[in-house]
């Protein structure tokens, strides 16, 4: 049994904060950016930003894995 | 030719080349159990990838999504929402679900609960449980797949009949491909359905508004409070959004099938490095809300919503287009029909009937058994698509409310010693007891609160309560697999 490494639960718990629960601070229209209401465009935006978070808890994790040879 | 035959043909042809694909990836294998529930578990990235996106990109997206935004408006950001942040779970379980499945031969998702919680009743009620919510996303599918077919006839082919037309191919395509198949097929589906939905999704507000700036710019005159929670709803505002898109998430990696992708992958770093870039598959999510939107504006009225995206592209473009995307819509169906029909048969075939009666059953049994239910499963499934109303969006959440209940077995499964089975049997219990009695009563949102959410927090409360009440269990997933047919009893109580 192995646990996750805070470092990667941390880059983990980014997009959570930016999609999930700050919705009260971006649920609305103004302002509008690349003429999409604000809501819209913060959303995509995490399409984006999610992997590169994601990416940063990657290289922490490959790290941390066994090299082949290893006891399991 | 008139207009639907055109269309008609045209989706035909689509299905016809998709089926071949999946007879020929199927065929070049031999097919044995292991061949047909995990390919042999040798995927790279990409394969896995393509498994991966042919079990989320189905007819939820393609059709359900537009139809939120068209019926509800706001609310239907959520999509948005979680699927990024269900890739970001899955990035921290799957690759230990993995490790396991690999050392103990899993097959299933309720082999893992077998394995982890050492019960064969455990695993047969995680099963049952699986097939149950199975069986509202796989008429989620097929409802699409009426769909499709009544708005390409213009009308002509009743819905009924379009759904046993779909049942037939489905059944029969799963049959003969497995998941090798299925994962090939994935390929033509996923560039006919990106094409089409990058196509659809810019066209669309470009014809009608000239952008899709000017588009949101009509919406937000017409109906001002159309793209904000709660949009044309009551009760789904800012706290159903989040208990949604925490439900979602956590449930996504939960589905039988979507648990079992990993099965197949050849590394956990195969896993995991999927888990960083899929986020980025979610980019037609919003174009499909465009198209949602767009038709708001040009097709007022519908009382169905889940019909707008065809029918706006019906009545903007030629019907070989309308053929093209209802072919792409098609497979967008038929792919994860299959891999759930193959899921909700494996799982009763392996973790019920030899988990519990037949434990003497050979594993050229269990699939010989598992290719029998597929046609229970899918007669099942038509039969309640035919005689049920619920939006796609709707039948998508039913089933979500089920499947996160399997989460507190899990995630405390890998990373907790203290859990034991008593533990998860009764937090199980109850979990699906509070999500039926909330949402057969229609109680879903429970007081602005999504029903599943509160049921999965019921259910993470009493495991981890019994669990301390009862006596330590060993960690059993580090124990030496039985080599020598695992589900002769080794496990039992």
């Amino acid at each position: 049994m192995r646990k996750p490494a805070l470092g990667a639960i941390l880059w983990g718990l980014i997009p959570f904060a930016g999609a999930c629960f700050s919705v009260g601070l971006w649920d609305r229209i103004e302002p509008r950016v690349l003429g999409l209401p604000f809501s819209y465009f913060w959303l995509i935006s995490w399409l984006f930003l999610t992997p590169l978070c994601l990416w940063r808890a990657y290289r922490i994790e490959a790290k941390r894995d066994p090299k082949p040879g290893d006891a399991a | 030719m008139s207009a639907s035959t055109v269309a008609l043909t045209i989706i035909f042809s689509i299905v016809i080349v998709g089926t071949a694909i999946g007879f020929y990836a199927g065929t070049r294998h031999k097919m044995d159990l292991e061949q047909w529930t995990t390919g042999g578990r040798g995927f790279g990235v990409l394969l896995v990838w393509l498994l991966m996106a042919g079990e989320m990109y189905t007819a939820f997206t393609f059709l359900g999504v537009s139809g939120w935004a068209y019926s509800r408006g706001g609310p239907a950001l959520y999509i948005m929402g979680y699927q990024p942040l269900g890739f970001l779970v899955s990035f921290f379980i799957l690759p230990p679900v993995w490790g396991w499945a690999r050392k103990h031969r899993m097959q299933t998702q309720a082999d893992f609960f077998r394995v982890r919680y050492g019960s064969k009743y455990l695993a047969a009620l995680v099963a049952l449980l699986g097939i149950i919510c199975i069986i509202p996303y796989l008429q989620l599918q097929l409802t699409g797949l009426g769909i499709i077919v009544e708005v390409a006839s213009f009308g002509g082919i009743g819905r009924t009949s379009a759904m046993l037309c779909a049942f037939t191919l489905v059944a029969a395509f799963v049959f003969f491909s497995g998941v090798r198949g299925v994962a090939w097929v994935s390929v033509l589906k996923d560039i006919l359905l990106l094409f089409a939905a990058v196509f659809v999704g810019i066209a669309l507000p470009y014809l009608y508004f000239g952008g899709i700036g000017p588009m949101f710019t009509a919406v937000i005159q017409a109906h001002p409070g159309h793209l904000i929670m709660p949009g044309t709803t009551k009760n789904l505002g800012h706290s159903w959004y989040i208990t949604s898109v925490l439900l979602t998430a956590f449930g996504f990696f939960m589905w039988p099938q979507n648990f079992g992708a990993s099965f197949s992958a050849k590394s956990a770093d195969t896993v995991r490095r999927n888990a960083v870039v899929m986020p980025l598959y979610s980019i037609t999510m919003p174009l499909m809300l465009f198209v949602g939107l767009t038709a708001l504006m040009v097709l007022p009225g519908m009382s169905n919503g889940d019909l707008s995206l065809l029918t706006l592209v019906r009545k903007t473009f030629s019907p070989w287009f309308l053929g093209f995307v209802g072919g792409a819509g098609a497979l967008t169906a038929m792919v994860p029909s299959a891999i759930l029909i193959l899921t909700a048969a494996t799982l009763f075939a392996k973790n019920i009937c030899r988990g519990v009666f037949a434990p003497n059953m050979t594993d050229r049994g269990v699939a010989l058994l598992a290719k029998m239910m597929v046609l229970v499963v899918t007669a099942a499934a038509v039969f309640s698509a035919i005689h049920s109303s619920m939006s796609l969006v709707g039948l998508g959440l039913l089933g979500y409310a089920g499947v996160t209940q399997f989460f507190p077995g899990v995630v405390l499964g890998l990373f907790s010693r203290r859990v034991t089975t008593p533990g998860v049997f009764a937090g199980l219990v109850t979990g699906f007891a509070v999500t039926a009695s909330l949402m057969l009563r229609h109680r879903d949102p429970f007081h602005g609160i999504s029903a599943g959410f509160l049921a999965v927090c019921l259910n993470f409360a009493v495991t981890v309560g019994v669990s301390y009440c009862t006596p330590v269990e060993p960690y059993r997933l580090d124990e030496t697999p039985a080599l020598a047919q695992p589900a002769k009893g080794a496990y039992a109580h």
